[in-house]
């Protein structure tokens, strides 16, 4: 048993950390976050050269991960860093890219030059594929889609925009190049845009993709996942700093018993976060995935806001502020809880789901 | 036992709702309702009519304006404007200096200030809190000299509820430093215009802009904006701070949130299914509302006690943690119904483009909003401080 990171990947967590504490502090991601076109050109071009979206794909994809694993270990760093770059749906999209072999668009996400968003959400489907109900059919060459997506995450800007919509043939993934939007940012500050289709044409890529879509979804649950555990860490070393220096009835917070328990019990939920995204990385690939991604964005899910929500608590009115970090951690946490199923859909899809192969 | 209320309790309540049902006006119903920011004209329009109908200082005695009700009367009154989406009453004047005033002011005092609260000529907030007072408030550092019939005050307040709309502030300030923290507080009223005076607003965690901090540079305030004597404002203050707070539970404000919540459930539909028809949320509903109605029970009891005059004891913590956890579990399961379409900004797009319904599209706006509940009024970790204090004797 060796729970370490490879050498390789420590050097990529290192030099994500590194660049991160030296470029980019909660004002730059304010500034970037919460208006168009909700991201950072330049700060998107540094990723792409640190190899984010490289990591994102293996190397006869042209990058040098694809491994769950290593997008564990670039979202947790996403996450400390509270980074608003939308790479969640370049991460799924990029991998549907190359599973359908369009290498000439992998390539220009891999470089940074292209951005992909999925939209898979609509206003009444929040994960279940099976539910989908924006329709596509078959125009001439092309095809055209109706029905409206909600929420899409990384949309406005993205110029490569995967729409997952129903035809004869099952659910099937778009391309759609110019969709016109209306975007807006979320409460955590991430771009997002509704769609309406009326006959908007699109390009297929695959008429039947669902069980393609199914897995990259896991792949992003585990992304999201990743990031929760990233963006926890990092405001429970804030929450623990500030009981420790903050001053009232002439002592620490931290010398209050009943406050350093709840730090207590933050830790270990966080750190049996972090062990619930180890499994699900592991099990990716393997029978287990559905089951362990769906237990991780259960866990992920109940422990996010809760941390969350004792972080402020313990900050007091401070933590209830725009200027100070905790509450833009905050804000990511509860709507990663949302993004990809919530802690109730991923409950009740474990419950469905045959249990593991020790019960059967 | 008789859980019910009585009958001319229940007249009470008819007549309530006949008043909010004519006159509540519909247009700051619907904001209300929509969890929208609420304009300083708004509230004043609403205080206005309940003054008009001799409803608005409900804790004051009859002499000073008040309408002579028990406790279980406001209790019906608070808990039919939160059912009936009525704005919730601004407390500084009316719930806090009010009270104070009447108990501890000079009849010069009383005749000056009470009248301009109820006709809406003052705007009272509150400057208790500074950057290093906060749950220990007695350490606070504002200072107030006299100097021949003034008081000269430096210092800075924080956290400062709707301080942008008003004209006068209340503060506790430091008029000595012997003895204990406690000891050397002064209980002193500050007209916001006065030159010295600075308020800045501070933006809080959904984008609003609710609280601010308040900065005093020499500002000069007559001796005579003293209330109490010198010195006496930790007695003052605890007099405020514990004085019968008939709406602490939130009752109403929970009610009407989980009735809000099952007409969304019944309607949303996700991954194929109604909400309303989804176990897990429709167990964590049927939790909250025996939560909601125990404390209900609680709270009655409670004010049963203090119609027979018995001290409200633990009690007011305990309904103060309890009801606001409530409050707060409701807005959590109502922003997890929206899930993702809670998030859009409502401000960035406009009602017709949102894919939600229009009174739900803050819901996590509103979310985060709600964790100040248990923030502030003493935090609930101070509650829980205070009554274990009771139980344990020491
Ligand atoms: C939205 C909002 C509106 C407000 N409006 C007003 C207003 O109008 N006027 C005004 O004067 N003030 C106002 N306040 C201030 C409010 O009363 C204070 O924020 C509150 O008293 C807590 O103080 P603090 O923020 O300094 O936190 P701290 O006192 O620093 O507390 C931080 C954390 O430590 C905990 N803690 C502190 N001491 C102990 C202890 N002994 N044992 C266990 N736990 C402890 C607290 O419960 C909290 O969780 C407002 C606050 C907010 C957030």
């Amino acid at each position: 048993m060796d729970f370490t990171l490879s050498e390789e990947r420590r050097l990529l967590s290192e030099s994500l950390r590194r660049y991160f504490s030296d470029n980019y502090d909660l004002a730059r991601r304010n500034a970037h976050a919460n208006g168009a076109p909700y991201h950072a050109a330049s700060v998107w071009s540094d990723l792409a050269g640190l190899g984010v979206m490289g990591g994102f794909v293996s190397e006869a994809d042209g990058g040098f991960g694809g491994g769950a694993a290593v997008v564990a270990v670039i979202f947790e760093e996403i996450g400390r860093a509270l980074c608003a770059e939308p790479l969640l749906g370049t991460l799924m999209g990029v991998r549907l890219l190359a599973g359908f072999g369009r290498h000439d668009l992998v390539e220009a996400i891999v470089s940074g030059e292209s951005r992909a968003a999925l939209a898979v959400v609509e206003p009444q489907v929040a994960c279940n594929l099976d539910a989908i109900e924006a329709q596509a059919r078959q125009a001439g060459d092309g095809w055209l889609l109706s029905g409206r997506k909600s929420a899409v995450y990384g949309a406005p800007g993205a110029d490569l925009l995967l729409v997952a919509a129903r035809s004869e043939a099952g659910i099937g993934l778009f391309l759609v190049r110019d969709a016109e939007l209306a975007a807006t940012s979320m409460i955590d500050g991430g771009g997002v845009a509704d769609i309406v289709m009326e006959g908007l044409p699109a390009e297929c890529l695959a008429a039947d993709a669902l069980p393609a879509i199914d897995d990259v979804l896991d792949l992003g649950r585990i992304a999201l996942g990743a990031e929760a555990v990233g963006a926890m860490d990092r405001l429970i070393e804030m929450t623990i700093d500030y009981v420790r220096q903050r001053r009232q009835f002439g002592r620490a917070l931290s010398s209050f018993q009943e406050l350093r328990h709840r730090v207590v019990d933050m830790v270990m939920e966080l750190e049996q976060c972090r062990s619930i995204i180890i499994r699900a990385a592991a099990s990716f690939g393997t029978p287990d995935q559905a089951r362990h991604a769906a237990m991780a964005k259960n866990l992920i899910g109940r422990m996010g806001p809760r941390i969350a929500e004792e972080a402020i608590q313990l900050h007091g009115g401070i933590g209830m502020t725009w200027e100070y970090p905790v509450s833009h951690y905050a804000k990511r946490l509860v709507m990663i809880d949302h993004q990809l199923g919530d802690r109730h859909d991923h409950a009740l899809r474990l419950a469905a789901m045959p249990r593991g192969a020790e019960a059967a | 036992m008789d859980l019910e209320y009585t009958a001319e309790e229940r007249a009470f309540r008819d007549e309530v709702r006949n008043f909010l049902r004519k006159e509540l006006p519909d247009d700051i119903a619907a904001k209300v309702a929509a969890g929208k920011e609420l304009a300083k004209a708004d509230m004043e329009r609403w205080h206005a009519m309940l003054n008009a109908r001799g409803w608005l200082a409900a804790t004051w005695p009859q002499e000073h304006g008040g309408p002579g009700w028990s406790a279980v009367q406001r209790h019906i009154f608070s808990e039919e404007c939160a059912l009936h989406d009525a704005p919730r009453l601004v407390p500084f004047g009316l719930t806090m200096l009010g009270p104070v005033v009447i108990r501890f002011g000079t009849q010069a005092q009383k005749q000056e200030i009470l009248p301009r609260i109820l006709d809406g000529r003052d705007w009272w907030c509150q400057g208790f809190s500074e950057p290093d007072a906060g749950s220990d408030l007695a350490s606070l550092r504002t200072r107030a000299v006299r100097d021949g019939d003034v008081y000269v005050v430096n210092g800075q307040k924080t956290w400062t509820t709707l301080g942008q709309h008003a004209n006068r502030i209340f503060c506790l300030v430091r008029t000595s430093t012997e003895g204990n923290p406690q000891a050397g507080i002064s209980f002193l009223l500050i007209d916001l215009d006065t030159p010295g005076v600075e308020v800045r607003p501070i933006r809080l965690i959904d984008g609003g802009c609710e609280v601010n901090e308040v900065f005093f540079t020499d500002v000069g305030v007559p001796a005579s904006n003293l209330v109490g004597e010198e010195n006496q404002g930790w007695t003052i203050a605890k007099y405020l701070l514990t004085h019968e707070r008939t709406n602490i539970a939130g009752i109403g404000f929970s009610t009407k949130d989980l009735a809000r919540y099952h007409a969304l459930a019944a309607t949303m539909r996700r991954d194929g299914r109604r909400l309303s028809e989804n176990p897990l949320y429709a167990a964590r509903a049927a939790e909250l509302e025996a939560d909601l109605e125990a404390l209900r029970i609680t709270n009655l009891r409670l004010l049963a006690t203090a119609r027979d005059g018995a001290a409200a004891g633990i009690g007011s913590s305990l309904l103060k943690i309890k009801g606001t956890q409530i409050r707060q579990d409701l807005q959590s399961l109502f922003r997890s119904v929206l899930g993702p379409l809670a998030a859009p900004d409502a401000n960035g797009l406009a009602d017709a483009e949102l894919a939600v319904p229009a009174d739900a599209a803050r819901a996590a706006a509103a979310y985060f909003n709600h964790r100040k509940l248990s923030i502030f009024g003493g935090s609930n970790e101070i509650q829980r401080n205070i009554v274990a204090k009771q139980l344990f004797g020491d």
